[in-house]
């Protein structure tokens, strides 16, 4: 009998088989950290004390959290609809154009809570729309969407440096960035948060775009699994052609599924641009596109495992910080190589374990 | 007669430019051919550099280099088998997995070896590879037209350059002329029929990627030891990812996957030409339009605007041998 068919209880699958591939991948970044010549417990130490260890450190785990939730969520709606969209650093980059145009046209005449509406949408629409083209071509003319997202990202890259060298950089001067926003177009930050816990925020840039996040993920969870739209997403994840004999759209329901998800990456630029650097600037989202790939695929696409996740990413980008400035030996990029296993171990070997999983559960349920 | 030198150095660049992305393309073909999704290109192409940089730099031979770049780009392809074939993962996922260990473990490890944030200490010219003079080229440099194309357009360049296009007729070869060729392009399209004629769909995956790695190994060498002195952070800096596109726009087919590249390359030794020129009439073109060609003209023919991009049927799908 093929083990791929035997049903496991669900702690294993969502709980113990992931938390075993993570374990494994800390376990090999540990490796690397040892084979360069350092200890990788006070390695963790360090990144642990630097993530968490202070209010200051929380907040800017939380404030990288932030990012990574909105693109998280951006590649879980889409997983959902069968739709692998790796195109949300691009769609977010996009994102802060719509982002920064409401914040630099309000900014001098509304409080930030009128700007901020008008933010959120303007964001949403921009990453939407560089989604819409890629989503038509897979909808459309068959071409897959791995491929036109992968495409858009450098589109992407090209056409915001064009717009921020050309059009909307400061006469006079150098960086490619516009002009600061006024305090119409920043989001407060959430220092009344970290207060209720007696801590100070200090420097973090955590703001109040965390908690649109957290509100996305319930609207996200509430679409997928609680109306008519989610419920055809997931059917047409599951098996296309079974989707299309029961008469949900083809065309029209990967349309929608794109458009949200590209909106949702879109929503990320109010994070960096509007919650903490006040001006847009090039290439902002920093990887936080592709980090949504890694938070949702260890999240198992569901809003509160992308959460976990997120908070996860959020404490390696921040403890990574703090651990390359008293470890110089190990670079910031220690981040990128955890990241790179997490995926690896999360996502493309999520199965390794499973045939020796029903063994150990076939053995233990008979007796 | 200016016009004419000004052709030729851009032609020139255009040579050099192209040939990590023909190296790269081709082994996006045989990967993809045999139905393996191969997001993983760039990485394997900055590991290779790496490698090559690294060894070439500790034994001073340019050949050992090119030895560890292959090698060690084989590895990450196994790598990608493993997941992919073996245990029947995402190979989308597992690609840009690879993709991200490469970007960071090659920066960790160079800075950790060599300290010099990431770089490669430069490498003297006995550990590069040096560029060839063809026969006769010096003779006739002073002949119009002909002699500067030859002596330095088609002469001068290095043994990889010239590789790279044997490579191109030796590909459509093995594709199409050989029992392997056929056998790895019907796994792409129906694996199913291949293991019935009892032949292993796994291990004809597998070869195809080790196939694939050896060419991106020698992509990434020539970044490193044949086009620059060194290893340099992102080096590949999405040479990979044009190159996917390069063999999306050449519908999986290896003299295509050439010209394509040649054109791409071509793009990009142009903008950087035009960098702050004007043009007469329109004024200065902004260099990002040139960036973003390619990728805006894969999408165009991906829209089937100009003929239809088929891919391999059976590609991204890992094979179950019985349900």
């Amino acid at each position: 009998m093929s083990t791929a068919s035997v049903s496991l209880p669900n702690w294993i699958t969502y709980g113990l088989i992931p938390v075993l591939n993570l374990v494994i991948a800390f376990l090999i970044s540990g490796l690397v950290v040892w084979f360069i010549g350092e200890s990788p417990l006070d390695a963790l130490n360090l990144l642990l004390q630097g993530a968490l260890g202070s209010g200051e450190g929380i907040g800017f785990t939380l404030y990288y959290a932030t990012s990574f939730i909105f693109t998280g969520l951006s590649v879980a709606v889409a997983i959902h609809a069968g739709l692998f969209n790796i195109g949300s650093e691009g769609q977010a980059y996009v994102g802060g154009l719509g982002c920064a145009l409401a914040a630099l046209t309000l900014d001098r005449y509304v409080p930030w809570y009128v700007t901020m509406p008008f933010a959120v949408v303007g964001s949403a629409i921009f990453g939407a729309l560089w989604a819409l083209i890629p989503a038509w071509l897979q909808a459309k003319r068959g071409s897959h969407v791995v491929i036109t997202t992968i495409m858009f990202n450098f589109i992407a890259s090209a056409m915001m440096n064009f717009i921020l060298v050309h059009v909307l950089i400061v006469p006079g001067k150098m960086a490619p960035e516009t002009r600061t926003f006024l305090e119409g177009g920043q989001l407060p930050k959430l220092d009344w948060l970290m207060g209720i816990f007696g801590s100070t925020i200090g420097a973090a840039p955590l703001n109040v775009s965390f908690l649109i996040a957290l509100v996305m993920c319930f609207l996200v969870w509430v679409l997928v699994w609680r109306t008519k739209l989610g419920y055809e997403m997931r059917t047409l994840g599951l098996s296309p052609t079974a989707a299309v004999y029961a008469g949900i759209p083809y065309a029209r329901t990967v349309i929608i599924a794109m458009l949200i998800s590209g909106g949702l990456a879109g929503m990320m630029a109010l994070n960096p641009v509007m919650g903490s650097s006040a001006r847009l600037q090039v290439e902002f989202v920093l990887g936080a596109g592709f980090v949504g790939i890694a938070v949702s695929l260890m999240g198992r696409n569901h809003p509160v495992g992308i959460i976990l996740a997120a908070i996860l990413f959020g404490i390696l980008y921040q403890g990574g910080d703090a651990l390359s400035f008293d470890m110089p030996n190990i670079t910031r990029d220690m981040i990128v190589v955890i990241q790179g296993l997490v995926i690896l171990f999360a996502g493309a070997l999520e199965y390794m374990f499973r045939p020796a999983m029903v063994r150990v559960y076939q053995k233990f349920a008979r007796t | 007669m200016e016009y004419y030198d000004l052709l030729i150095s851009i032609l020139g660049s255009t040579i050099r430019l192209s040939i990590p992305l023909i190296f790269t393309a081709l082994a996006g073909l045989f990967s993809e051919r045999a139905g393996i999704f191969d997001i993983g290109l760039e990485g394997k192409m900055l590991a290779s550099a790496f490698a090559a940089a690294c060894v070439a730099s500790v034994s001073g031979s340019a050949w050992a280099g090119l030895g560890a770049g292959i090698v060690t780009s084989v590895a990450f392809g196994l790598l990608h088998g493993f997941t992919s074939i073996t245990n029947r993962g995402n190979q989308i996922v597992s690609g840009v997995a690879i993709n991200f260990l490469t970007a960071g473990l090659t920066i960790v490890l160079g800075q950790a070896w060599f300290g010099q944030g990431g770089r490669t200490p430069t490498l003297p010219a006995e550990a590069r590879f040096a560029s060839i003079t063809l026969p006769g080229a010096d003779a006739i440099r002073n002949v119009p037209f002909i002699g500067p194309l030859y002596a330095n357009v088609i002469s001068g360049n290095n043994i990889l350059t010239y590789l790279a296009f044997l490579t191109v007729p030796i590909s459509w070869w093995i594709l199409y002329r050989t029992r392997f060729g056929l056998r790895l392009r019907a796994v792409g399209e129906n694996p199913g029929a291949v293991d019935t004629a009892g032949i292993s769909v796994e291990w004809l995956r597998y070869r195809s990627l080790i196939v694939a790695g050896i060419l991106c190994g020698f992509s990434g060498t020539y970044l490193a030891i044949a086009q620059s002195a060194s290893f340099i952070n992102n080096m590949s800096a999405g040479k990979g990812y044009i190159a996917l596109a390069a063999l999306i726009f050449a519908k999986w087919k290896p003299v295509p996957v050439m010209f394509t590249c040649l054109l791409f390359g071509f793009l990009d030794a142009f903008a950087n030409f035009m960098q702050g020129k004007a043009v007469p009439g329109i004024g200065e073109v902004p260099v990002q339009i040139f960036q973003a060609l390619p990728y805006i003209l894969t999408c165009i023919l991906l829209a089937g605007f100009i003929g239809v991009a088929k891919p391999p049927k059976a590609g991204g799908v890992p094979y179950t041998k019985e349900r």
